[in-house]
């Protein structure tokens, strides 16, 4: 539009992101030669671009944490799920050996089990240390720290088969009691769920925001461009013609922003994952993005793109169709 | 360039068997036209364009001329009354078909309406580019259209740049390059030099010979007098005036179209 008035009109359809024209080679883009022609590029609001890309940044980064909480909780879920724990809470040290040896003797031969394993008195130790000091549990008499068994399932640690358990380890060790490790964890499990709810209620608001951004920009694109979308009706032009000029510059400008929200928001990813990792917890370390995370993260400036120009067509479309 | 047939056929049909009653290419019947809820500024208009025909539009400055041809190149639709083009009720006509007919029409309007960013090139191609025709036959007629009417060498130059004179050439030529059925010109030669207002008014007898019903809106005694056999529409404040009732009932043409 800026071009000298006798420059030779071969020079457009034109782009300001000539790197992003391919997009309109896409079925959803494409536009035909003459029907480029028709109108100028059309430039939605100045900021469009940017505003896509900040837009699926922040998306990048919400889908990213829903996906790493997903798979820090299935991790610690599938590692819990068979796990039980069995205590043997006797104040005398050589009865409680004795009730915890008959009870690893009986789990080793119980169906049920897949292993079962008596925790050393060095791992007992590592566990109170925080509350009781170095080497608590060493002197027996004076601290009974409870013996324990940790159990591997072969399946879920169901409340059935915990009362199976139970009925089986009375008779061998009255002092056993029996616990679903996966039960203490629930509060955990329902606060991530929390979380990813939040960043799926997160990227919904974001597209919302996009959506009607995209209205805004085409709705101002539309008055601008008035004059002459009237002048090309009148010449027999159809609202599809006129819709995918509009449809294409706004795939060029979701395009473009697009990638650079995705840049954005993988340097994002990056610098928390760096932050994450260094805590070296157990929970923070399972939630690591697989190949189809990324796959899945890559899709998102496509179906932003998408999204965008099935916007601008549908409001375009319904723009004109309040002209005759 | 595709020639449209429809109309085309019908009129040559009617031409070859002069026994036929021309069919009507466009008929208005008790025609009422408002704007919000003022006075109708188009009262009970009716009448008959018929293929082939040259008609002038005549009127004071106010008495509707550009109302009504803003009903026939339907952009406007009529408070009352019935249109019918080409054979179809143009008013109950679905937005969908409306492309298809308005390619049927070629307009020139009394402010050109060029637009701004295109070429004069690319203006004047605009009608074969939305019709679909491909570059490749786009050039040479849209050249030799521009040669024509003397604007060979402006071919790049942007509405802004030309004079009003050379727009409304651009204009005229967008309105003809597409071979429309119906030609419509709101005062088509108020901004050309007297020899030029002539070299047009040739073209639109040379369209109207082959068969294009040709409706020019003018003030222009001079330019009435200068084509025979054309039918003249007088409006005056709104209401057409057609004491002979030739408009509804025009004379017989002795030979084919515009050949007396």
């Amino acid at each position: 539009m800026n071009a000298p008035a006798d420059e030779p009109a071969t020079r457009w359809p034109a782009t300001k992101w000539p790197a992003t024209k391919w997009i309109t080679r896409l079925p959803f883009a494409r536009t035909r030669e003459a029907d480029a022609r028709l109108l100028p590029v059309v430039q939605f609001a100045g900021p469009m671009p940017w505003v896509i890309a900040i837009m699926i940044a922040l998306t990048v980064v919400a889908a990213a944490s829903a996906l790493a909480l997903r798979n820090a909780a299935q991790s610690a879920r599938s590692e819990l799920e068979g796990g039980v724990t069995v205590q043997i809470v006797f104040a005398e040290p050589d009865a409680r050996n004795r009730q915890a040896d008959a009870a690893l003797a009986a789990l080793q031969h119980d169906g049920a089990v897949r292993s079962a394993r008596r925790v050393a008195q060095d791992e007992l130790n590592t566990l109170v240390e925080p509350w009781l000091g170095t080497r608590a549990g060493d002197d027996l008499d004076a601290l009974p720290i409870p013996a324990l068994i940790d159990v591997r399932l072969d399946g879920t640690a169901t409340p059935a088969r915990l009362a199976a358990l139970r009925t089986a380890l009375q008779k061998v060790a009255p002092s056993a009691r029996i616990d679903a490790q996966a039960a203490w964890l629930v509060p955990v499990f329902r606060a991530m769920a929390a979380l990813q709810w939040l960043a799926a209620g997160l990227i919904a608001l974001l597209a919302s925001a996009t959506v009607f951004a995209v209205l805004l920009a085409s709705r101002n694109a539309l008055g601008n461009h008035r004059d002459t979308i009237e002048i090309v009706h009148m010449l027999g032009g159809t609202d599809h013609q006129i819709a995918r000029v509009f449809q294409r510059s706004m795939a060029i400008d979701a395009a473009a922003g697009g990638v650079l929200g995705l840049l954005a928001g993988l340097i994002a990813i990056a610098a928390l994952g760096n932050q994450f990792a260094a805590l070296g917890s157990g929970m923070t370390a399972a939630a690591v993005l697989g190949w189809s995370d990324w796959l899945l993260i890559a899709g998102i400036p496509v179906l932003g793109t998408v999204l965008s120009v099935l916007t601008a067509r549908l409001s375009v479309l319904a723009a004109l169709r309040r002209l005759l | 360039m595709k020639r449209k047939t429809g109309i085309t056929c019908q009129f040559h049909d009617s031409a070859a068997s002069m026994n036929q009653p021309d069919p009507e290419i466009v008929h208005f019947d008790n025609v009422g036209l408002r704007y919000g809820t003022d006075r109708e500024v188009l009262s009970d208009v009716s009448f008959t364009l018929y293929p082939g025909r040259f008609y002038f539009l005549t009127g004071a400055s106010g008495a509707g001329k550009t109302s009504l041809l803003k009903l026939l190149y339907l952009s406007q639709r009529p408070s009352r009354g019935l249109i019918r083009m080409f054979g179809t009720d143009a008013i109950t006509l679905p937005r969908d078909r409306l492309p298809g007919f308005r390619r049927r029409l070629g307009v020139v309007f009394q402010d050109f309406r060029l637009v701004p960013h295109l070429s004069a090139f690319d203006n004047v191609a605009l009608p074969l580019r939305v019709a679909g025709v491909s570059e490749r036959d786009i050039a040479r007629p849209v050249a030799d259209m521009l040669d024509w009417v003397g604007l060979g060498d402006r071919r790049h130059a942007r509405p802004a740049t030309l004079s009003g004179g050379e727009q409304q050439r651009v204009a005229i030529a967008r309105a003809v390059i597409a071979r429309p059925d119906i030609l419509i010109a709101d005062e088509p030669t108020g901004n050309v030099d007297p020899d030029m207002a002539i070299k047009l008014l040739r073209l639109f007898e040379s369209m109207n010979r082959l068969g294009t019903t040709v409706v020019v809106a003018t003030h222009d005694l001079h330019l009435i007098s200068s084509i025979q056999d054309s039918l003249i529409m007088r409006l005056d404040k709104g209401r057409l005036h057609d004491p002979t009732g030739a408009l509804r009932y025009p004379p017989r043409r002795s030979g084919p179209a515009g050949q007396p």
